[in-house]
């Protein structure tokens, strides 16, 4: 296994990290879900269901331009309790400065894992009179990241040391225009990503031709990809995600096989499981995002019943574990 | 003669790209397709909210400005080849304090190509 390098003598082994880069076994990451107010115990408790089976936790910010609690502040509740926090950072809310200074100050709590997003618009919010941001876009975020990593500001100002980052981004692999999609993967692996995680995608031959693109033009390898797959109980949400989710589009034969079924929520799992078996048998996958609307034990389910989890007892490393390796 | 060009360049550029004065033009590398106009003003290609349609996650009945750009400068003719290479570049922040100024004069005296000292270029690819 490889260690970056640290001039922070408190780094202790960032797992996310460490197999993103080694792929010596598959990448494991789940979203926290968004709190709204309520007591850090309900947190430490939905953390502490997760941590043995995943390998980095995503903690969200302003999900579908929805306000709760901030990524920052949740981020470091996280990293506090024993997780391993994925802090996203969207464009669409905060300047330049607010970013960077939520980037440095996170650092210093020991939140070392950073995944830039340009962010859903404004308008697909409860907040739709809100100002829109955008003063970076995801591709720049990703640099400014590196910038900061490297131990300054984008204005150029020094800071007083050099944070130990573990940078990375998201892509769309159904969004138009398709081709294009491996290079805008390729813009911000060249910018400093080194993970990055796809959005949910419902049409496996789209994933496969993102996949096999990444693969050629290097992303690949020089970047961990994590596609997302989501969990719900029934055919319902998979039709919400279709007509309200921007960049997510589900088809009709996927959601009638839910809703036709006996048991949707059986249903809606199976079809989950055959993604991430899918996914996963695809060369140039590092690994699987889950994203969550059921809370009922799914992932710790499905991660069982493919022989991966909880760690340290029956993960098995991948057969081809040096293909993609560093 | 500095009051006179901004306007000039607005009265030309204003009806042929909606231009929206950014004072730092790029449309060279976007295939003629002014970037400032997507809603989210993204200068690196398009978000992952396109629709399936090709039209934008913002206006629905908008085409995607960056998926038209990105058809223009592989499709468009007489652009030449080093401006179609140069769509897949990694363009910096926008610089704020030069809105409202001629992105003509910006280029000439190079206003257009500072970036901030603390700014990583991307790794520069010229493939494609």
């Amino acid at each position: 296994m490889s260690t970056e390098p640290s001039n922070n003598d408190s780094h202790s082994i960032n797992v996310f990290e460490e197999l993103c880069l080694s792929r010596a076994r598959p990448v494991m990451t789940a979203e926290l879900r968004s709190f709204d107010g309520e007591n850090l115990a309900v947190v430490e408790k939905e953390l502490t269901e997760l941590t043995p089976y995943i390998d980095g936790i995503n903690i969200t910010d302003n999900p579908a331009a929805h306000a709760h609690a901030s990524n920052t502040a949740m981020a470091i509740a996280v990293k506090t309790l024993g997780g391993n926090p994925i802090m996203q950072i969207v464009c669409r809310d905060k300047n330049r400065l607010a970013i960077q200074a939520d980037l440095v100050g996170a650092g210093m709590f020991g939140v070392e894992n950073f995944c830039a997003l340009t962010g859903d618009d404004v308008t697909a919010g409860d907040e739709k009179e809100a100002r829109r941001v955008f003063d970076l876009d995801g591709p720049q975020l990703v640099s400014v990241m590196t910038g900061i990593s490297q131990g300054s500001y984008l204005s150029g100002r020094k800071l007083k040391s050099e944070p130990h980052m573990f940078i990375g981004a998201v892509e769309n692999p159904t969004a138009p225009p398709l081709d294009y999609r491996v290079d805008r993967a390729l813009k911000k692996v060249d910018a400093g990503a080194k993970f990055i995680q796809l959005q949910i995608c419902y049409q496996p031959e789209k994933l496969e031709h993102f996949i096999r693109g990444c693969v050629l033009n290097g992303v690949a390898e020089r970047a961990a990809l994590l596609p997302t797959v989501v969990f719900t109980k029934s055919a319902r949400p998979l039709g919400f995600m279709d007509t309200s989710v921007p960049g997510i589009s589900v088809p009709k034969a996927v959601i009638d096989r839910v809703a036709n079924s006996e048991d949707q929520a059986e249903e809606s799992y199976q079809l989950v499981k055959e993604q991430v078996i899918y996914a996963l048998g695809l060369p140039g996958v590092a690994g699987i995002h889950f994203s969550d609307f059921r809370h009922d034990g799914s992932l710790q389910r499905m991660l069982q019943e493919l022989g991966l989890g909880p760690k340290g007892h029956d993960r098995q490393p991948k057969e081809d574990k040096n293909a993609y390796s560093h | 003669m500095p009051k006179l060009l901004p306007l000039l360049e607005h009265v030309v550029k204003k009806p042929i790209w909606d231009c929206r004065m950014c004072g730092q033009c790029v449309l060279h590398s976007t295939g003629m397709t002014c970037p400032m106009t997507c809603p989210k003003t993204l200068r690196n290609g398009p978000c992952g909210g396109v629709r399936p349609d090709g039209n934008c996650e913002v206006v629905p009945e908008m085409p995607c400005v960056w998926v038209k750009a990105h058809d223009r400068s592989q499709h468009m003719p007489l652009i030449p080849k080093k401006w179609r290479d140069e769509f897949n570049h990694l363009r910096p922040p926008v610089n704020n304090a030069l809105q409202g100024e001629s992105s003509w004069i910006n280029l000439i005296n190079g206003k257009d190509q500072q970036t901030p000292a603390g700014w990583v270029p991307g790794e520069e690819r010229h493939e494609h």
